[in-house]
């Protein structure tokens, strides 16, 4: 279990924490939250509970309970402005989810991949991040990227099909999102590895979710990192399904994370809707990277709310509204948060009403950008697959301007 | 001008030095490429002179050796990877067809792929199974991917050289057969050889054999002894580069001789000579005078090296259809 532990340096206590003891070592107060937390988990029949045959769920670092309570110390490393940052972030991250969904409808953007429920797992991870790091996210992770500086406008393109949809602002390396899944994994190791070679203080993140451990990528993109050494973060969200199929039919592996050790890479389970926990661990995992010390496979517990896409119905695979109902009422990030931060005196009403406010006047500002942003002409598509166009695509770009010029559609 | 008489696997070594020496972000990768050398020792030598991180033994893993030389690209690198066969390179090839191919597309041009995968490829070597095939259409109907194979040392360095200048992915098909099946004068220098340029290996006036790779051997030689049996001069071009194709190289020669015959040991169907049949059609359908003909690999899986000689285009089959040809 070595690698998977979390070790605080200034203290040198494992900030694990009980994460780390039996339930039976548990304390009184921690084995009826345990427990409680899993019969309620079984009883809504969440896979990432059944898939433990043993019936105890494995050991996920968490700072703050469901109910705001902090539980592990954080030694001043995140302090009030960043808690705010944390919190508005998956604020505008849901407010933006939310509006991309209802645009689908409207049939004002394609078919669209939503994430409520992932944003602690999404925005603390980015957030950990600096700004010249890799990121190379999924269609789910766009939250993320947005976290890590991709614009709104450019998102909303993306979902309505447009070309310029994945261009990242200058300066910035956020890749477009992978589809395939799990092949962007090899290229965190790429980008990381030149990073180490050229001397520079990058890390390279890669976003993916439960399936992706099935695929081969999975396993050649761990045994590089691990063989050499490069400042990766494999960065999984589990969110227990994987379309449909639940993650104990997409494995026998009790956890993701322990797949770590068979590299020899470290490993870290976390509790994804624990914004503060999945923060520390990317921080952690940073730091390591930046040290030389190789790469590092987290995976975040959590929940997508909804649909696998708009296109998709869950209502076939799981008892969506059992299920759904259950983790947004035990197990939001957002709620979970905002109680802790109502304790301390850091957030009220007033200021969730102005923030949301503010959001909703954003996102409308960048899907005005969006919709008024020049459509693709269809000439473009002849674009770009080379750096310099071959006869082929110079005669067919041409082929079908003549077409457009006939058909007064241009 | 210096130069040496070099097989096409010492041009292709000599090459991968000057350009490790050139420039410090290049980078090969591969299996057993470093302290072995290559399995057919293309990389010779370099692991001792440029170390480990710039010739790299990877581990046994294709979608990783070319997904990570993806990223390794993608962040300032120039990584040169070796497959060890063609055949070998399928794991891979979700990397190269959906990543490597389409990243300056995607990103519309905010972010290229400069990756050069050399590996050996074709038939009669004797090999074990899935060590002999000639998949070069898989990669030519990719559109983001260049494709190039060489006939002879000379064109292998300067096509490699190219290759590795070129801001976008290519597939650097090297002739297994050809590597050390003869040795010509390669100039010391760094020189280029462009991409997309064929070439007239021999001039003719009756009829245009189009060959690449391992068969402009055959095509040569069928050349040489129809002459010298019937006195036809056959003009022999090699394509070298199989995407983009020269189509003006094609187009003039035709003109000239009016008849065709293409020569490849891929399979038959939309095999390249298809291609090359089309783009006559389009642009020089009136200069004919009989149908073009196809010598190539038939469309069977490459069978056991036994029998891989019937397979495989031979000087006989390359005659028999020059006289189908030119006797329409």
């Amino acid at each position: 279990m070595k690698q998977h532990l979390i070790t605080d340096r200034k203290t040198n206590k494992n900030i694990l924490g009980c994460y780390f003891m039996t339930v039976q070592n548990l304390g009184k107060f921690a084995k009826q939250i345990y427990l409680k937390g899993r019969n309620e988990m079984e009883k809504t029949g969440n896979p990432i509970m059944k898939a433990h045959s043993s019936g105890v769920e494995p050991e996920m670092f968490r700072v703050l309970t469901p109910d705001g309570e902090m539980i592990e110390a954080i030694d001043g490393k995140i302090d009030k402005s960043l808690m705010l940052k944390m919190y508005e972030s998956m604020l505008l991250l849901r407010t933006f989810d939310r509006k991309s969904i209802n645009l689908q409808r409207q049939g004002r953007i394609g078919t669209y991949a939503p994430f409520e429920g992932q944003e602690a797992s999404q925005a603390g991870s980015a957030l950990a991040l600096s700004a010249g790091d890799w990121m190379f996210p999924t269609y789910r992770d766009h939250g993320a990227a947005i976290i890590h500086g991709q614009e709104l406008y450019r998102v909303f393109l993306y979902w309505m099909a447009h070309f310029d949809g994945s261009i990242c602002p200058e300066g910035k390396r956020i890749l477009p999102p992978s589809v395939p899944i799990a092949t962007q994994m090899v290229h965190a190791v790429g980008t990381a590895w030149a990073s180490k070679l050229k001397g520079e203080k990058n890390v390279s993140i890669a976003y993916f979710g439960d399936g992706a451990t099935s695929e081969g990528d999975f396993h050649e993109a761990l045994n590089f990192a691990g063989v050499y050494k490069t400042p990766t973060i494999f960065f999984c969200q589990n969110n227990g399904y994987a379309i449909s199929v639940p993650f104990e039919k997409q494995s026998a592996s009790k956890t993701i994370s322990q797949r770590a050790a068979a590299y020899d890479i470290h490993g870290v389970r976390v509790d994804g809707n624990d914004i503060f926990a999945v923060w520390m661990t990317v921080k952690e995992a940073v730091e390591r990277a930046l040290k030389g010390e190789g790469p590092t496979l987290i995976e975040a517990i959590t929940f997508r709310y909804g649909a696998h896409t708009t296109a998709d119905n869950p209502n076939i695979y799981r008892d969506q509204d059992e299920i759904s109902t259950f983790w947004r009422e035990n197990r939001d990030p957002i709620t979970r948060l905002r109680k802790y931060l109502n304790k301390e005196g850091h957030w009220n009403e007033e200021q969730e009403e102005l923030v949301l406010k503010q959001f909703n006047e954003l996102i409308d500002a960048h899907l005005k950008k969006a919709e008024a942003y020049p459509k693709s002409d269809p000439l473009e598509m002849f674009n770009h697959v080379y750096a310099e166009e071959t006869w082929h695509l110079k005669e067919q770009k041409q082929e079908l301007n003549q077409i457009l010029r006939k058909g007064g559609k241009k | 001008m210096m130069g040496k008489n070099l097989t096409m696997l010492q041009a292709i070594t000599e090459a991968l030095d000057q350009m490790l020496g050139h420039d410090d972000r290049v980078m090969i990768l591969g299996e057993d490429i470093g302290v072995n050398g290559g399995v057919f020792r293309a990389t010779e030598g370099l692991y001792e002179k440029y170390g480990k991180d710039r010739v790299v033994d990877t581990p046994l893993a294709e979608s990783g050796i070319i997904g990570s030389a993806i990223g390794l690209a993608l962040n300032g690198m120039l990584p040169i990877v070796e497959i060890q066969f063609l055949a070998f390179i399928y794991p891979g090839f979700e990397q190269l067809v959906s990543h490597a191919a389409r990243m300056r597309y995607r990103t519309r041009g905010q972010f290229g792929v400069p990756l050069v995968i050399r590996t050996p490829y074709g038939a009669g070597i004797r090999g074990p199974e899935l060590h002999s095939e000639s998949v070069e259409t898989f990669f030519a109907h990719t559109p983001g991917l260049k494709v190039v194979a060489p006939s002879n040392p000379y064109d292998a360095k300067g096509l490699l050289i190219s290759a590795l200048e070129d801001p976008d992915p290519v597939i650097f098909l090297e002739p297994t057969k050809l590597y050390r099946a003869f040795k010509e004068e390669v100039p010391d220098e760094m020189y280029r050889i462009p991409i997309g340029q064929a070439k007239v290996v021999q001039e003719g006036s009756d009829l245009t054999i189009f060959a690449w790779g391992a068969m402009l051997r055959e095509a040569l030689n069928a050349a040489k002894r129809i002459e010298a049996e019937k006195g036809w001069k056959c003009e022999v071009v090699d394509l070298r580069t199989l995407y983009p194709l020269d189509r003006d190289a094609i187009v003039q020669s035709i003109k000239k001789t009016g008849r065709a015959l293409i020569v490849h040991e891929a399979h038959k169907t939309a095999g390249l000579g298809a291609e090359i049949i089309s783009i006559i059609n389009d642009e020089a359908l009136i200069y004919l005078k009989a149908p073009i003909k196809r010598v190539t690999g038939f469309d069977v899986p490459v069978p056991p090296f036994t029998i891989e000689d019937h397979y495989l285009p031979t000087v006989d089959r390359v005659k028999q259809g020059i006289v189908e040809t030119l006797s329409f």
